[in-house]
């Protein structure tokens, strides 16, 4: 290992890479206290049971109450991390597409359409996991192309795109509202319950497949990290340094719809991780523009701490996750919006 | 005269205006090219043409006889490097950072940092003049100290071409005249530039080959002494103009007649 100013040269055989150490130390970091919150989450079940307990249930010990933090506590802890990372970055992905910190999947109505496609799979062609997540990651696309083919109309720029995406956003979340009321008293109540977005009842399951997706997605999201932090640069400097932004693009909306809409069939719409996390993981760990890593870290850490906050809350009454990320979230979408409108 | 780098017959257009209809180039291998022109004459057009940001609705780009819209976008990068006119840069990046985004081409997925990545951003920055800028944010420096380091970056990419859109805009006298003085020296090490030049007398006394654009067509091309005189300067700029000799290095000097009084 070498330094050269604030980075590091990490050797490991013939390879070697170029790591900021600020990095290094924020990855750490948010690891450790992941682990943390993670341990705290799976102490608290019905009430709080000791750590002892929780390492003697995950290696495997039998009993009532080791049952329930394997069956219960852990695939919602796990869902909390993997969702939040991928919702942080989703956000990150389209925040880097389009260059601007308010593009991000909740707010441009992405969650809205996936919401809405999972609900169409829901009503009317009575939802199996698999088809939920097809129905979401299908809306999630369709809201896509929308907010797309309007922005493009007169050029597509950072802010028009935005504002469109806005408006998209309340038709989705009206058009949501009046399937629900069309539907089935059962199905009413079983959606509403979900609009808000929520862990409750996550058990392996309804995880297991959204998982799998997720790491597919981030597999595949890993191998165009280095073109997408190219493409920061701006499509000039892209093409060439040998980005093919177009096709790029392309690849990186699928996959970053691909991860809100998985989250959004699972869990529903949980929205704010996606806006705040890439913006908060770039400010801790300082990357140069919004790096992928630090916004899922973020994101993971955020939810999970959001999840805690809303079992706790009201307890015994857990409340849907979705409320505590709403209200941060709402704050922080304003403060955004105040500087975004001043800055131009 | 040989030319690995050549277009025929490009008719380039953005949406409906059109800019060029049958523009035909030859970069000259080897030699430091000025491109001059009017504003809005599709010099900067005809550049992106040749890097692969424009797709000609007609005509190609060749690049060693191979269309360029054919050549992996990789390789063509190792091959070929532009600097646009007003890039941006990515907020908290530090100089080196942004130098070594230059290496992105020689790069794949696990190749990581390797000793020859080192040596390019270390050699490009001092090419630049920016080594003791190394460690600051790029947002932080001035528009001229900012323009070297973006040069820095293309020269990190380490192609034998390399083409720039107005390198000289955002600099200062002194720095204009360092950066034309580089580019001659990258020549003199082999390597073939091509630049957008504002000002015809820098681009007679540092290029060998000059090309005169008017209304996307180019109207002469050939050595600085061979084609710049006062009728020229007035087909293409419509400027009234002596052209003596430049009293330093003898090439073709434009000295306009326009005087306080002849401005209506």
């Amino acid at each position: 290992m070498s330094a050269t100013g604030t980075a590091l040269v990490l050797r490991r055989g013939r390879f070697s890479a170029l790591v900021e150490r600020r990095t290094l130390v924020f990855t750490a970091v948010m690891l450790v206290l992941l682990l943390a919150l993670g341990l705290t989450a799976l102490c608290y079940g019905d009430g709080w049971t000791s750590p002892a307990r929780v390492f003697a249930a995950l290696s495997g010990q039998r009993g009532g109450p080791n049952v329930m933090i394997r069956e219960w506590q852990l695939p919602r802890v796990l869902a909390a991390v993997v969702f939040g990372a991928a919702l942080g970055t989703a956000g990150a992905v389209f925040q880097n597409v389009t260059r601007n910190p308010l593009g991000s999947p909740d707010v441009i109505g992405l969650d809205a359409g996936a919401y809405t496609g999972a609900l169409v799979a829901i009503t009317v062609l009575s939802g199996t996991p698999a088809r939920l997540t097809a129905g979401s990651v299908l809306g999630g696309l369709v809201a896509a192309a929308l907010v797309y083919l309007l922005a493009m109309r007169g050029g597509v720029s950072g802010l028009r795109l935005i504002v469109i995406g806005i408006a998209v956003n309340a038709m989705l979340t009206a058009v949501n509202s009046w399937i629900v009321l069309r539907a089935e008293l059962e199905v009413a109540i079983a959606a509403v319950g979900w609009s808000a977005g929520s862990l409750n009842g996550l058990g392996w399951e309804q995880v297991r497949i959204p998982f799998c997706v997720i790491a597919v997605l981030l597999a595949a999201l890993v191998t165009r990290a280095p073109a997408l932090h190219q493409a920061a640069l701006g499509t000039e400097v892209a093409v060439g340094t040998g980005v093919r932004t177009e096709s790029l693009q392309v690849q990186l909306v699928v996959i970053g719809v691909g991860c809100t809409a998985t989250v959004t069939a699972a869990a529903g719409p949980i929205v704010f991780v996606a806006l705040a996390a890439p913006q908060i993981g770039r400010r801790l760990a300082r990357t140069s523009g919004i790096g992928l890593l630090p916004a899922a870290l973020t994101g993971a850490v955020l939810l999970q701490s959001a999840d805690l906050i809303a079992q706790l809350l009201l307890s015994p009454v857990s409340l849907p996750v979705g409320v505590v990320t709403t209200a941060i979230g709402g704050c922080y979408l304003i403060w955004l919006l105040s500087k975004e409108v001043r800055s131009g | 005269m040989t030319s690995r780098l050549t277009a025929r017959d490009l008719a380039l257009r953005y949406g409906d205006r059109v800019v060029s209809t049958r523009l035909s180039v030859d970069v000259p291998d080897g030699a430091l090219t000025a491109v001059v022109g009017p504003n809005a004459c599709g010099k900067s057009t005809m550049l992106r043409a040749l890097v692969r940001l424009l797709r000609p609705v007609e005509g190609t780009v060749t690049f060693d006889g191979t269309d360029i819209g054919t050549i992996a976008a990789k390789r063509f990068a190792r091959s070929v490097a532009f600097l646009p006119q007003e890039p941006s840069a990515p907020d908290d990046i530090r100089v080196r950072q942004l130098v070594a985004r230059g290496r992105f081409p020689h790069q794949s997925l696990f190749s990581g940092w390797s000793e020859a990545d080192q040596e390019a951003v270390t050699g490009a920055m001092a090419a630049a003049g920016i080594t003791d800028l190394a460690e600051r944010l790029v947002q932080e420096l001035s528009g001229g100290q900012r323009q070297r380091v973006w040069v820095a970056m293309a020269l990190a990419q380490r192609t034998p071409y390399l083409l720039l859109d107005e390198p000289t805009s955002f600099l200062d006298i002194t720095h204009q005249y360092q950066l034309l003085a580089l580019l001659s020296r990258l020549r003199d090490e082999g390597r073939t530039v091509i630049a957008v030049l504002h000002d015809v007398n820098q681009a007679c006394r540092f290029a060998d080959h000059v090309i005169a654009m008017r209304n996307g067509a180019v109207v002469a091309e050939g050595a600085p002494a061979d084609i710049v005189d006062a009728a020229l300067i007035k087909e293409v700029f419509d400027l009234p103009c002596l052209v003596v000799p430049d009293p330093v290095t003898g090439t073709p000097m434009v000295v306009p007649t326009v005087d306080r009084g002849s401005i209506a």
